[in-house]
């Protein structure tokens, strides 16, 4: 009995995810009436717009990314070898992000950097783009940290710095050669999700009128019939793949026993 | 001045004062030994050697010259964890070549060098594998390796043994001495374990309550124990009290029994001090003439295989004695009476 209520649950749960994206997957493919055709894809990926928009989604998420690692990983580093007590503290500011809506943060930043205030952001389209990677960081914080912060704590930080130090090197070549490639694979997870979170987000681009990707496919949703649907699946695509990615590369590297 | 000189020491966190007025003169070559219960401050001051804690007070000096404003990157010494702290994301030969690296050693040097270390290990063959591909005690040669392949001024050695197994423990112990002899590198090595201090060095510092109780060498330490702390610390030891009758001559008192140690007591007539013996010092039935020789009633046999101890009730006292074994003599029956005898010249005087 209890086998089958759990058969169920697992069955009703499938249906519940797949038959959405089935339904979807299946109107994408009809824009030929009566056969089955990649021509919303082919609509689609001919777009300039969408070329446009994606490359600057793209472009935007790898700042974003380098960026987050160059805040998070010392940050992260740094409050576990020398303040492991305001860890919390830490913790709590990198969880924030999550209980503030996207909105929320982009106007405040609108009211802080916006034309007449002393750091003018918004007046430049150079100053809105770095806007809006910080908003981007802000929004992939509570992911990028917890990634890396769990990565850290996978190693004896402490003991190996100090080994570091003790056969002569410095700070940098500690982060860079010792630090940063123990965690890569926790890096890059947090990298894997920053790239689908920039990928597919709408509010701050939308309100610092920046030509990303997410106001792009709303835009596309609101006038047309079947490229939306076609877009939702690259959508998808890009972040499963960004999830198999995660996967391959805690795989892979090569000097830890593959636990999986 | 010694080659490395650690003078007034003192380490305080918070209002805790960890290690107290700690001096200690290392020279060149020289492999002392830091042995001490968990909390006694040893490991404190093998860190700030190390340049990893800053001490509150005192002066450290290494060939002369002062380091404790140096930042540990910039001190020269080579260090060997507990937790053997291998880089895991470098192989065998690219952790004993990350030293050389870092000080800018050209490649052929470096690539020769590290030959040179991994031969020294005997671990030549396994360059290529990464840290968790080998045994713990593999793991703790390549991080020695790694320490002294920059040729460091000072080995700091932070109780490199405590993870092994104690047949491990064992061959490594005797492996670290000779690679340490072979170099001729000044070695501070930090232990609880008084085996490993006493079979290693050149000189044990026994410390307790951040203070080195006593400084000498293993057989100084082991026989010749000054304080109530060394002599309990290191081995086993008898205890008794004694009154002093003489303390010119070393005249005393034990039990009902007079003795003339024929040395002086610092301790004054009719005060009452602790005698100490060894166990493998006390022997069954009379000794040589001048001995004390006491009767004690049998209470407990122990067989360890090449050693027997033996514990006898001597007037209320319990007294311990190590006798070897001996395949022609059995060990005596429990109950029974012995006559035990002990020589004044190993009993010590414990002034504290």
């Amino acid at each position: 009995m209890n086998r089958f209520m759990a058969w169920t649950a697992i069955i009703l749960g499938c249906i519940y995810f797949i038959l959405p994206m089935t339904g979807m997957v299946e109107f994408s493919l009809s824009m030929r009436r009566g056969v089955y055709s990649l021509d919303a894809y082919r609509v689609v990926l001919a777009d300039p717009v969408f070329q446009a928009t994606f490359s600057y989604s793209v472009i935007m998420a790898l700042f974003t990314i380098a960026f987050g690692v160059l805040l998070v990983v010392p940050t992260a580093y740094w409050v576990q070898l020398k303040m492991p007590e305001i860890r919390p503290v830490v913790e709590f500011i990198t969880l924030l992000p999550l209980v503030i809506p996207a909105i929320v943060v982009v106007f405040g930043y609108i009211r802080l950097y916006n034309t007449s205030s002393w750091l003018p952001l918004t007046g430049s389209v150079t100053g809105t783009n770095i806007l809006l990677m910080f908003g981007y960081a802000t929004l992939a914080l509570p992911y990028m940290y917890r990634a890396v912060d769990t990565g850290l704590r996978s190693i004896d930080v402490a003991t190996l710095t100090e080994a570091a130090q003790s056969l002569g090197a410095g700070w940098l070549r500690i982060m860079a050669t010792l630090i940063l490639p123990n965690v890569l694979g926790a890096v890059l997870s947090g990298a894997f999700l920053t790239f689908a979170i920039v990928i597919g987000e709408f509010t701050m681009a939308a309100l610092l009128d920046r030509p990303a990707f997410g106001p792009y496919m709303q835009l596309l949703g609101a006038n047309r019939a079947y490229e939306p649907a076609a877009l939702a699946v690259i959508a998808f695509a890009i972040t499963w793949a960004c999830m198999g990615l995660i996967h391959m590369v805690s795989r892979l590297s090569k000097h830890k026993r593959v636990s999986h | 001045m010694a080659f490395l000189d650690i003078s007034h020491l003192e380490k305080s966190f918070g209002t805790n004062r960890v290690v107290k007025d700690f001096s200690l003169g290392i020279e060149k070559g020289e492999f002392v030994s830091l042995l001490g219960p968990s909390g006694c401050g040893k490991t404190t001051v093998l860190r700030m050697v190390g340049g990893f804690e800053t001490p509150s007070a005192g002066s450290i000096q290494i060939d002369g010259v002062d380091v404790v404003g140096l930042r540990s990157n910039q001190r020269n010494i080579g260090m060997v964890f507990q937790a053997y702290a291998l880089f895991p994301n470098l192989t065998v030969a690219q952790n004993v070549a990350f030293g050389l690296k870092v000080a800018g050693v050209d490649k052929h040097e470096t690539a020769e060098r590290v030959t040179e270390m991994l031969t020294l290990i005997g671990l030549s063959d396994l360059g290529a594998r990464y840290p968790f591909q080998l045994s713990g005690g593999q793991q703790q040669r390549v991080a020695l390796a790694r320490a002294l392949a920059v040729r460091p001024k000072v080995l700091l050695l932070d109780e490199p043994l405590s993870a092994l197994d104690a047949k491990i423990r064992a061959s490594l112990r005797r492996e670290i001495r000779e690679i340490q002899q072979r170099l001729g590198i000044t070695t501070i090595f930090v232990t609880h374990d008084q085996e490993e201090a006493l079979s290693m060095s050149d000189r044990v510092v026994v410390m307790t309550g951040g203070k080195a109780d006593q400084i000498g060498t293993p057989f100084e330490i082991y026989s010749h124990p000054t304080t109530r702390f060394v002599a309990g610390f290191v081995g086993t030891l008898n205890t008794f009290d004694a009154v002093v009758t003489d303390p010119a001559t070393g005249a005393i008192t034990l039990g009902e029994t007079p003795l003339t140690l024929n040395r002086a007591i610092a301790a004054k007539n009719g005060a009452v001090v602790t005698l100490a013996m060894r166990p493998e010092s006390a022997t069954l039935g009379t000794g040589q003439p001048g001995d004390v020789t006491l009767t004690g009633r049998i209470a407990e046999v122990q067989f360890l295989g090449a050693i027997i101890r033996i514990t006898a009730d001597v007037g209320g006292q319990n007294l311990t004695l190590d006798t070897f074994n001996r395949t022609d003599m059995p060990p005596p029956a429990i109950g029974s009476d012995m006559a035990i005898s002990l020589p004044t010249s190993s009993m010590v005087v414990l002034v504290e």
